[in-house]
């Protein structure tokens, strides 16, 4: 039983240092500014595309589902009330942080994972530099700060979606009454959480991307078992955490 | 001041290595003297490369102690390993290059890594210039590690670790899954590395003609090649390990005349 519980102990317990380094080396010279701003094309331009279509067709699907339920009750008017609250609060967040973690967690722990295997990082550290500073805080830095922004664009254009199916689509409701219900139904609590997720969403998938790549062993073969574990793992933080935050905002 | 040829600059006293409870180094001891050549043999997974690591800081000794410099090393913090890597240059065994870089800027890389002696950008481009110059790929400036072929990369690797003139040079398997011609004219560029710089000089190898060339040939700055060195001026020694153990330590004559069987298979004999 002990021996089950000493991997996965062994691994968190790893994760949890390379954490602690990598937000220490948050404070501590150098910067990387570069490859900081490297990493926000590379994540926040790139995965602009995948984030739009997943946004704006959440909210379309969000819509049109809700629509015979709706509807049923007479309540369509209330569409963009329900598609604005989804959005904010859960679909957006998750959904983009589940894209990006498809994307770039796994994109870091191959690019990563590859020049463990072929004693790149080794090199870093021999020509004195630390590969926690020069390639984990780029990574976590550009994804803190452009998760977020890609959340708020999945959420509006998730709007959109909703907007497209409710009014143009089903007419269910007029245009203005649709942004006028959306608009108020949104309160300082639902932007808080629905900014505060993708910050932590952020911080877990880049350390984990990383986490997976930086423990690469067996060549190019563990380049991929990494990818894989470094993808799964990610999305499945992204479920508990979204959960937990959740909840502590449900008390507040 | 001259350097003097009896400093101790690396120490190895009594290393142990342990990875999760098993043990892959058991009781290394040994010293290189400044000017030194050793040449570590053994057969594979018998812990060659890791002396190396450990050499460089990469890994830390479960017990032991190892002294760069004069230094002991032990407890240091990686800001401390930095200042002894500085002095230090290394050819990892694929090379090390790094992908996203040109060749140019790899080579620059440890020069702009150099807090203690800040250098212009001239000075850098000067010295990354005569370093691919002195491994005979001047021409390769602007390209990508993935551009060139194996023996290229390797030399672009030797031209990296002498760029920074370090005091001491280590090699992990410099001429492996290289063909001999290629790999022939990469020791011979170690060599030259060696006796341009008077470096002192590890290196780990599967190939007993590698270690005959250190121990044999000297680079001539006059004809501009190899030539056969007086026996002993090359202050080289071999040492073999076996699962993790020194199982030979000792001059190339020893070396040749060691009876044992398994050191016997790395001799020339």
């Amino acid at each position: 039983m002990l021996d089950l519980l000493k991997r996965p102990v062994y691994t968190f317990q790893e994760f949890i240092l390379l954490s602690i380094r990598a937000i220490r080396g948050l404070f501590r010279k150098p910067a990387y500014w570069g490859d900081t701003v490297i990493q926000m094309d590379l994540i926040g331009v790139g995965s602009l595309p995948v984030v739009c279509l997943t946004g704006f067709f959440s909210g379309a699907v969000m819509a049109l589902q809700m629509s015979r339920a709706l509807q049923t009750y007479g309540a369509t008017s209330q569409v963009g009330k329900i598609v604005a609250i989804t959005m904010v609060r859960e679909m957006g967040p998750v959904l983009t942080a589940l894209m990006v973690a498809g994307r770039n967690s796994s994109g870091m722990a191959s690019e990563l994972g590859s020049m463990k295997v072929t004693e790149q990082i080794d090199a870093m550290r021999a020509l004195g530099t630390d590969p926690v500073l020069k390639l984990v805080k780029p990574r976590l830095l550009a994804t803190a700060i452009v998760l977020p922004l890609l959340t708020v664009i999945a959420d509006f254009l998730g709007l959109v979606g909703g907007w497209v199916v409710a009014c143009v689509m089903l007419q269910l409701t007029p245009g203005a009454q649709y942004w006028e219900t959306a608009w108020r139904a949104i309160e300082y609590n639902d932007i808080a959480q629905g900014l505060i997720k993708p910050f932590c969403f952020a911080i877990v998938l880049a350390l984990v991307g990383c986490y997976y790549g930086m423990q690469t062993t067996g060549g190019t073969q563990g380049v991929g078992r990494s990818t894989t574990q470094a993808v799964v793992v990610a999305s499945v933080w992204v479920v508990v955490l979204t959960f937990i935050i959740g909840r502590i905002f449900t008390n507040l | 001041m001259a350097p003097d040829a009896n400093e101790r600059v690396m120490v190895f006293d009594s290393v142990c290595l342990s990875f999760g409870g098993e043990c892959v180094l058991e009781g290394i001891s040994f010293e290189v003297l400044r000017g030194e050549t050793l040449v570590i043999q053994g057969a594979a997974a018998s812990g060659k490369t890791l002396i190396l690591k450990l050499a460089l800081g990469l890994i830390r000794p479960t017990r032991g102690r190892i002294l760069l410099f004069g230094e002991d090393t032990t407890g240091y913090t990686d800001e401390q390993w930095n200042d002894i890597r500085a002095r230090i240059g290394m050819l990892f065994q694929e090379g090390g290059l790094f992908d996203s870089l040109t060749v140019e800027e790899n080579v620059a890389y440890p020069l702009l890594n150099q807090k203690r002696t800040p250098l212009s950008e001239a000075e850098v481009r000067r010295r990354v210039e005569e370093s691919l110059e002195f491994v005979e790929l001047g021409h390769t400036l602007d390209k990508f590690p993935s551009e060139l072929s194996g023996g290229m990369r390797r030399r672009v690797g030797i031209a990296r670790a002498i760029v920074t003139q370090p005091e001491l040079l280590l090699y992990d398997s410099p001429t492996a899954g290289l063909d001999p011609i290629t790999a022939t004219t990469i020791m011979a560029l170690i060599v030259k590395g060696r006796d341009a710089s008077h470096a002192t000089t590890v290196m780990v190898t599967h190939r007993h003609q590698d270690g005959e060339l250190l121990d044999r040939y000297r680079w001539d700055p006059a004809q501009g090649r190899l030539v056969p060195a007086e026996p002993g001026t090359t202050r080289t020694r071999y040492m073999v390990l076996r699962e993790g153990r020194i199982v030979f330590l000792g001059t190339p004559a020893e070396f040749d005349a060691c009876r044992d069987e398994y050191v016997a298979k790395f001799a020339s004999r």
